[in-house]
């Protein structure tokens, strides 16, 4: 009986701490709303409306009936119009659009021919879901309204997969899981950095010497950019040694672009540090922004393929441009330069986010 | 011309929410002085010192502090002072060389002369047998010394303390006290809180708080003779009893017991204290002797502290 009380007392004590913890409280109920709205909405392997961009060298009739029936199918968004083959790729290695359709100016005879393919459809084959949605264009008939129907075909259009024509997932991957292991450890030192020192009473101390609030802050991220370089140095060097990942483009790009990435999650963490009160508070807003980080920045599923909301949440998250950087200049040899808005944005958030903690952190206790 | 006085302080209050942690406190100390700031716990001290360095806004009230406005702009103030607080707040995975090399980096403390600053302080602070020791580790004395050694490295004018003894065996009380005389002979002026009325009485003024109210300020004789009281010792040898026969009677305003003694208050406008105490041991038959006695600091501290309904009684 004396076990039983004692044991009651802890799980009392457990429930009354827990619920003085309106953070924690808070994470009962939010965690699961928001995991299962993010999960239900992202996860979706009937991919639609991929970027898109046309190369109508024919301009035919046929032609633009073409070029409507790939709208009709939805499997596509035709984002752009464009004159030649060049320019399509230049598109797709920049990542504007996943699929390119090239029709070629002999595109009515070659409808009529049989031995050649009367459209090419470029992939970018890098991401396979997205390849494979591409595939099931390959299918789409092309004839003359008077061709009878036995004799409509369905191999006239060529594919061509860039960038990973092996199809092998880690190419598509190891960019990918970069950002998401940068993200975690980065977000985590900072995170905790001034809770930490709060819970130990040293910032009562920090607080009162004449160093300033955006010297401090500045002074906790500096460190963690080293910690954070080193740590893509090695993901690079396994993800060659071991999976044979490719890094087409500079590599000097790749570090440019990693070292903004590092700074945004470093000032991110130091953000949620401003506004937590305890260690756990903070890993638990990591977590938060972990989870849309993995489901919703096109790491796991195409960033095409996710309802309007997602991909406005995904847009915010620094993981989605870091992961769209890495694809580009690893994958499809893209230099930084054609990837300037998510490289901006990178830099952009960082100073935005770094300022607002900054700001948040005043050198007073109340 | 600096001014005289370090801190002058005019209606500082500050309310958390229903609470008033302090209350209209108006305080004058004078430079190059030990001031002492005494009472329980709970009483607004450390609310006080933190309004003082810019940590905490003053809901009402204004201070200057060696010159600086508060509230205003309290950076100008932060190379000016020390500041110590209630809890060890030094780096505890920093020895106590790299602690004190920190704090001289952060005060900009010319770099030609650190080396000689931190060996001084180990020196006089007795840390050098500790100096490559992780501060963590350290006894309290040992953690009381360093933080004090961190808080005057850059030779601040004003050095607030916040209740800083009171984790440290009495030895190392004494050590203490003696670091702070001699840094007030230098020139610094000390505000340091404290419920230990034996370190109260080596401060040259103190302010004693109660409620967040200041109850009383002056020297410390200067409040033992203006206690209002008359002090009467009783040795007793059942001093329960003793304490039993006296207490609740309407003359008498406070007893306290201190091993076999009493030490029972008594309001001044009653003239004859000593037969008070008799009548009331006798009438519960209780044998002991009573004499007069000078007020000790606690005294006055039981006195003012007291609620304004017990002392009319």
């Amino acid at each position: 009986m004396k076990s039983l009380s004692r044991l009651g007392a802890i799980v009392k004590k457990e429930v009354l701490q827990l619920s003085r913890d309106r953070l924690t409280f808070g994470m009962v109920f939010g965690l699961p709303i928001i995991q299962i709205l993010l999960f239900g909405y992202a996860i979706n392997t009937d991919v639609r409306n991929l970027r898109t961009a046309v190369a109508n060298q024919a301009g035919t009739h046929l032609s633009q009936q073409f070029v409507s029936e790939l709208r009709e199918s939805q499997i596509v968004r035709i984002v752009d119009s464009v004159e030649s083959p060049e320019a399509l790729e230049s598109l797709l290695r920049r990542g504007k659009v996943s699929i390119g359709v090239l029709i070629p100016s002999d595109f009515d005879r070659r409808v009529v021919d049989r031995n050649r393919a009367a459209v090419q459809i470029l992939v970018d084959g890098s991401d396979p879901t997205i390849l494979s949605v591409a595939n099931r264009l390959r299918t789409m008939p092309i004839a003359f309204d008077s061709t009878p129907a036995e004799e409509r075909r369905h191999d006239q259009i060529e594919l061509r997969p860039f960038y990973n024509p092996e199809r092998r997932t880690p190419v598509n991957i190891v960019p990918g899981l970069m950002g998401i292991i940068l993200m975690m450890t980065m977000m985590l030192f900072t995170a905790v950095a001034i809770v930490r020192e709060r819970e130990r009473g040293n910032l009562e101390l920090l607080i009162n010497t004449p160093v300033s609030s955006a010297e401090l802050m500045i002074g906790k991220v500096i460190p963690y950019i080293g910690i954070g370089l080193f740590q893509l140095a090695v993901i690079l060097t396994f993800g060659q040694i071991l999976f044979d990942v490719p890094i087409r483009g500079s590599v000097l790009d790749l570090y440019i672009a990693g070292s903004a990435f590092i700074a945004a999650n470093l000032a991110l963490g130091l953000l949620i540090s401003t506004v937590t009160h305890t260690q756990f508070q903070a890993m638990q807003a990591t977590v938060f922004i972990l989870m849309p980080s993995i489901l919703l920045s096109g790491f796991m599923f195409p960033f095409d393929g996710m309802p309007v909301v997602a991909q406005y949440i995904g847009e915010v998250l620094p993981t989605t441009h870091f992961i769209r950087l890495t694809r580009g200049i690893m994958l499809r040899e893209a230099p930084i330069g054609e990837l300037g808005r998510d490289f901006y944005y990178l830099v952009a958030f960082t100073v935005v986010v770094m300022t607002l903690a900054a700001k948040r952190f005043t050198k007073r206790l109340d | 011309m600096p001014s005289e006085y370090a801190i002058e302080a005019r209606g500082l209050s500050k309310h958390f929410g229903d609470l008033r942690a302090v209350s209209d406190l108006d305080l004058d100390v004078p430079r190059g002085q030990i001031y002492g700031f005494l009472g329980p716990n709970g009483s607004g001290k450390s609310t006080t010192i933190r309004m003082l360095c810019g940590l905490l806004t003053p809901t009402f009230g204004t201070a200057d502090v060696l010159g600086t406005k508060i509230p205003g702009n309290a950076n100008l103030l932060k190379p000016k002072i020390g500041y110590m607080t209630q809890k060890f707040s030094l780096f505890s995975d920093l020895t106590v060389h790299e602690n004190l090399r920190f704090i001289s980096e952060i005060y900009s403390y010319p770099a030609s002369d650190r080396k000689r600053r931190i060996d001084e302080l180990l020196e006089s602070y007795d840390l050098i047998a500790q100096r490559k020791q992780m501060a963590g580790t350290m006894s309290g004395g040992q953690k009381q010394r360093l933080a004090l050694a961190s808080a005057v490295l850059h030779h601040p004018e004003l050095l607030l303390l916040d209740e800083p003894t009171s984790a440290v065996d009495p030895q190392s009380r004494r050590d203490f006290w003696a670091n702070l005389f001699r840094l007030a002979e230098a020139g610094t002026t000390i505000m340091v809180s404290t419920h230990y009325m034996d370190e109260a009485e080596r401060c040259h003024r103190l302010a004693i708080l109660d409620r967040g109210v200041k109850v009383a300020d002056g020297t410390p004789q200067e409040l033992q003779a203006a206690t209002g009281m008359h002090i009467v010792e009783v040795i007793a040898d059942d001093p329960y009893a003793a304490q039993a026969a006296v207490n609740g009677k309407p003359e008498i305003a406070s007893v306290t017991q201190l091993g076999v003694r009493l030490r029972v208050l008594i309001p001044i406008r009653y003239e004859n204290p000593i037969e008070i105490v008799n009548n009331a041991l006798a009438g519960e038959n209780v044998s002991g002797d009573t004499q007069m006695s000078t007020p000790t600091l606690e005294d006055v501290f039981v006195a003012v502290t007291m609620l304004p309904e017990e002392k009319d009684q």
